[in-house]
């Protein structure tokens, strides 16, 4: 924790106002900012901006405080001189003359012209610059491609280089022999305009159909963030959750050696899983090793390493996963998933099938 | 000048209930169709804010299911979709269907029954959305009140994604809405332009006058690109269009343009109004004349030619190129030069005055403070970067209700009881006013101040609820109170309104001591407004009246 307050420090160029504003906040709410919720590798639980652990996310931190600067000090001169006008202009109580009568001064009148000009302009060419600093349209050397589509109302994650598709948890390295790695992320949309945003990691970026978008990430520190679909998409906009894990390289290696395997075959759930093959769910997920290849719903084949289902609508316990199986309506009114009309022992067969996807 | 009560036909000396109702669903007199504009618009003022209290009542808490989505989804579309449409533009034209005339010293609109037309063509278009509530039923049931957001982005409002008719009934609801208010639009600019009373000129003209001119020709281009868009969504959805339609290679894209290139004119469509009360309420009240005409004229003009030009900044975050980003930076970034001119010159009129500060005046300051916050706000939102974190996030939401609320609601209130007198011969109650100001003023900061907060820290717009681990409860909550204290504020003003009709004091014509040109005639004014046409010399004609020793015309 301490450490990304000392980095704010030093990374914002206008360091006076970043302590004012980091003890507001700090006081107004110390459960969501300053206290438990920064990890020790960075993450806050809180998606804020303020505590970025990715290049893009921290150039935009920085710009931010000089907005802030520039801003706060306009809102304290303009509100200063109307609260002034209050006190020094109010009539005295009996004063029923008029007021002498100024029709106005073309000096006066230029400068607060000129001067306002003038700060749009500086603001205008600072920004500029950071614009095209972030926004790139083509991807770094060395970097990490993911594709990233959204569906109403759940992530999938692509992983052309290494030959595996994962749901809702994205996971990066922070380095790749060593060296830092750019993440480089294509946007593509199955059906609405969606928004991927994960505030420590970087700004949001629209996943458009028809329109392919890129997002830059460059993760600085280890850690799990955690973000959501930022365009309204439909009934279930609010629950369509994004987790980031950023890992050191040898667990990103581990975990992509485990993604890139088909799904484990255990003969003790066989009932589960034939259950599961007659039913109407292989017609949406793929299970990597089976016959279930379908391609509307998430990627089940690790579906025990992720940490929550529905999109992060709750954790991924058993009993989670039995409400879930049972009816999804119950926990995730209006998702795309219907409930099989499974008796309780077809629930049970199948969570047991479940669990074994590690 | 003597009060004239209404003189009327002698034989509706006392009117019957039928004869009152024909009198006024048939009338073409503005002073009517404008008390009939703001009337409506007020009433759908509270059903929004109704809508409003029961998000926020569900919002309060994290991981509440007070709600259903769909019910929650809904809400919102018909808040945004009603406070916009139902509620801005209604007020707007309503008064300045009401004081245009009246201040350029004519005797009606130019054309009385388009202007009665537009009026029934927005009231009509509004019953029809809330219909929607009972008749998007369809076959299925699926579909009760729309809910793809005020803004309607497709393809989420394609038939795929949208199912019934409650999108359809967004559409034809606007459509004819928005038909009542171009027709306005054009009547407005009509009467502006030929119907001033000997000796206005255009540089003579109020500063309501011109800021409602270049409204209406806002207005006027600013609709029409919804209304094709409405229209062509509606070929999609009825007749297997595909415009917005990307599963047969349509475009999402163009929706959101065709949208914001009438959504941000739009907005400075809904604060102009809010500039022109200001413009009216500050001098008067301050007892001086206001500072800069000639360049708050110019910023007005700059206003309303910079507005058509920065819709872009609305898709920030739509993975448009780096440079077309930095272009409508640029533009936007334009636009706070002239809306920083006009601040200062109003904080300039106020500097050296003698300012009274009666409940006009009250809710008139209030807006500098407040308008000035969303300003500001907006400067930040329109850095790209910055944008990026915080676009679609709450911290939007708190910025254009800083604008919309902080600015037009508190400068409609200042209309109101700056004008109450003049449309129905009494005055409210200052007391009951001060305390609606001051609850207003404090839940209205309680409600919107945290949401920048809750923003920053990570929480988008339109979601019905939230994990408690995310660091926003206690914002939300503070967000949630601030709406009680408001309602508070809403209820002293209703009962203000209720009381004051029937047992205010007596008005006479010119309560405030003021300049212009309505508060000349009595108050409520005749149906012929005025005896005698008005021969004007300077821009306070009633100034000149008041003091010959001083006039303005010496100076203008």
């Amino acid at each position: 924790m301490h450490r990304r307050i000392s980095a704010i420090f030093q990374s914002a160029p206008l360091r006076w106002i970043a302590p004012v504003l980091l003890i507001s906040l700090a006081l107004a709410d110390p459960g969501a900012f300053a206290a438990a919720p920064i990890c020790e590798d960075g993450a806050a639980l809180s998606p804020t901006m303020f505590a970025p652990s990715s290049k893009p996310a921290e150039l935009i931190l920085e710009i931010s405080w000089l907005v802030w600067a520039v801003c706060g000090l306009i809102f304290l001169i303009m509100e200063g001189l109307i609260i002034w006008c209050i006190f020094k202009y109010r009539r005295a109580k009996d004063d029923h003359t008029e007021a002498p009568q100024i029709y106005g001064s073309n000096p006066i009148e230029l400068a607060w012209t000129v001067v306002p000009t003038l700060i749009v302009f500086v603001l205008f060419l600072v920004t500029a610059r950071t614009i095209f600093e972030i926004e790139k349209t083509s991807p770094p050397e060395g970097s990490l491609e993911i594709t990233v589509v959204g569906h109403q109302w759940w992530w999938e994650f692509d992983y052309p280089e290494y030959g595996f598709v994962t749901a809702n948890e994205l996971h990066v390295p922070l380095t790749r022999n060593g060296k830092p790695v750019p993440i480089y992320l294509t946007l593509e949309s199955n059906d609405v305009i969606h928004s991927f945003w994960v505030p420590q990691l970087g700004g949001k970026t629209d996943v458009v159909p028809n329109h392919v978008n890129h997002l830059w990430l460059e993760p600085t520190m280890t850690g799990t963030y955690v973000g959501q679909c930022a365009e309204y998409c439909g009934t279930q906009h609010a629950n369509m959750l994004i987790t980031a894990v950023v890992h050191p390289e040898e667990e990103f290696d581990e975990w992509v050696a485990l993604q890139k395997t088909p799904a484990v075959h255990d003969e003790s759930v066989s009932v589960g899983r034939d259950l599961f093959q007659k039913t109407a769910c292989i017609n949406c997920h793929t299970i990597r090793g089976t016959v279930a290849n379908g391609s509307f719903a998430p990627d089940l084949t690790h579906l025990m390493s992720r940490s929550v289902i529905g999109a992060g609508v709750v954790s991924n316990t058993p009993d989670n996963l039995m409400t879930w199986v049972f009816d999804p309506q119950i926990l995730k009114p209006g998702c795309r998933m219907p409930s099989m009309k499974l008796d309780e022992q077809g629930v049970k067969d199948i969570v047991r099938y479940l669990l074994t996807l590690k | 000048m003597t009060t004239l009560e209404h003189p009327g036909n002698p034989l509706r000396a006392k009117p019957t209930f039928l004869g009152r109702l024909h009198e006024w669903v048939a009338t073409a007199d503005h002073k009517k169709l404008g008390v009939m504009y703001v009337t409506s618009g007020l009433i759908f003022f509270l059903i929004g804010g109704l809508e409003a209290t029961m998000m926020r009542w569900q919002l309060a808490v994290p991981d509440s299911t007070l709600l259903s989505p769909s019910d929650f989804n809904r809400l919102f579309t018909m808040h945004g979709t009603t406070m916009v449409f139902l509620v801005g533009m209604p007020i707007l034209l309503g008064v300045a269907n009401y004081f245009v005339p009246l201040q350029i010293g004519a005797r009606d609109l130019a054309f009385p029954r388009l202007n009665a037309f537009g009026f029934w063509l927005f009231l009509f278009g509004g019953l029809l959305l809330y219909f929607s509530y009972f008749g998007a039923q369809g076959l299925y049931g699926m579909g009760s009140a729309p809910d793809v957001g005020w803004f309607a982005y497709a393809p989420l409002t394609e038939r795929t994604y949208s199912r019934g008719h409650s999108t359809d009934y967004w559409i034809l609801g606007l459509l004819v809405s928005s038909f009542g208010s171009i027709a306005t639009g054009i009547n407005l600019i009509t009467t502006i332009l030929t119907m001033r009373c000997p000796g206005m000129t255009l540089m003579k003209m109020p500063m309501l006058v011109w800021l409602m001119l270049i409204d209406a020709i806002l207005i006027m281009i600013a609709m029409p690109p919804l209304a094709a868009a409405q229209v062509m969504l509606l070929f999609d959805r009825l007749m297997g269009a595909h415009f917005f339609d990307v599963q047969a290679g349509g475009s999402a894209i163009l929706w959101q343009n065709l949208f914001w290139f009438f959504g941000h004119p739009e907005v400075y469509i809904l604060i102009l109004p809010a500039f022109a009360y200001v413009s009216e309420i500050i001098p008067v009240f301050s007892r001086k004349v206001i500072f800069g005409y000639p360049l708050m004229v110019a910023a007005t003009v700059s206003i309303g030619f910079i507005s058509l030009g920065v819709w872009v900044h609305h898709l920030f975050a739509l993975g448009l190129s780096p440079m077309v980003n930095t272009i409508f930076m640029g533009s936007t970034m334009l636009i706070a030069i002239p809306t920083g001119i006009k601040m200062f010159n109003w904080v300039g009129t106020m500097v050296g005055g003698k300012i009274r500060f009666d409940t006009p005046m009250l809710f008139a300051t209030g807006f500098l403070a407040l308008f000035l916050i969303g300003g500001l706000t907006g400067i930040m939102l329109a850095v790209v970067p910055f944008d990026w974190q915080v676009s679609d996030s709450y911290f939007v939401v708190g910025h254009f209700h800083y604008v919309l609320f902080g600015g037009l609601v508190f400068s409609i209130f200042a209309a109101i009881y700056y004008w109450f007198p003049k449309v129905t011969g009494r005055m409210l109650n200052e007391t009951m006013g001060k305390w609606q100001f001051w609850l207003l003023f404090i839940g209205f900061n309680l409600t919107f101040g945290p949401m920048h907060v809750s923003g920053m820290l990570g929480m988008p717009r339109r979601i019905y609820t939230y994990h408690a681990d995310r660091g926003w409860e206690l914002w939300n909550m503070l967000s949630s109170i601030g709406v009680l204290v408001q309602i508070a504020a809403i209820a002293f003003f209703t009962w203000n309104v209720i009381h004051s009709l029937m047992k205010g004091r007596k008005a006479g014509p010119d309560p405030w001591d003021a300049w212009t040109l309505e508060w000349q005639t009595s108050s409520p004014p005749p149906e012929y407004n005025f005896e005698d046409t008005p021969k004007v010399y300077s821009r306070r004609p009633l100034w000149d009246i008041k003091h010959p020793e001083d006039p303005d015309w010496k100076y203008e």
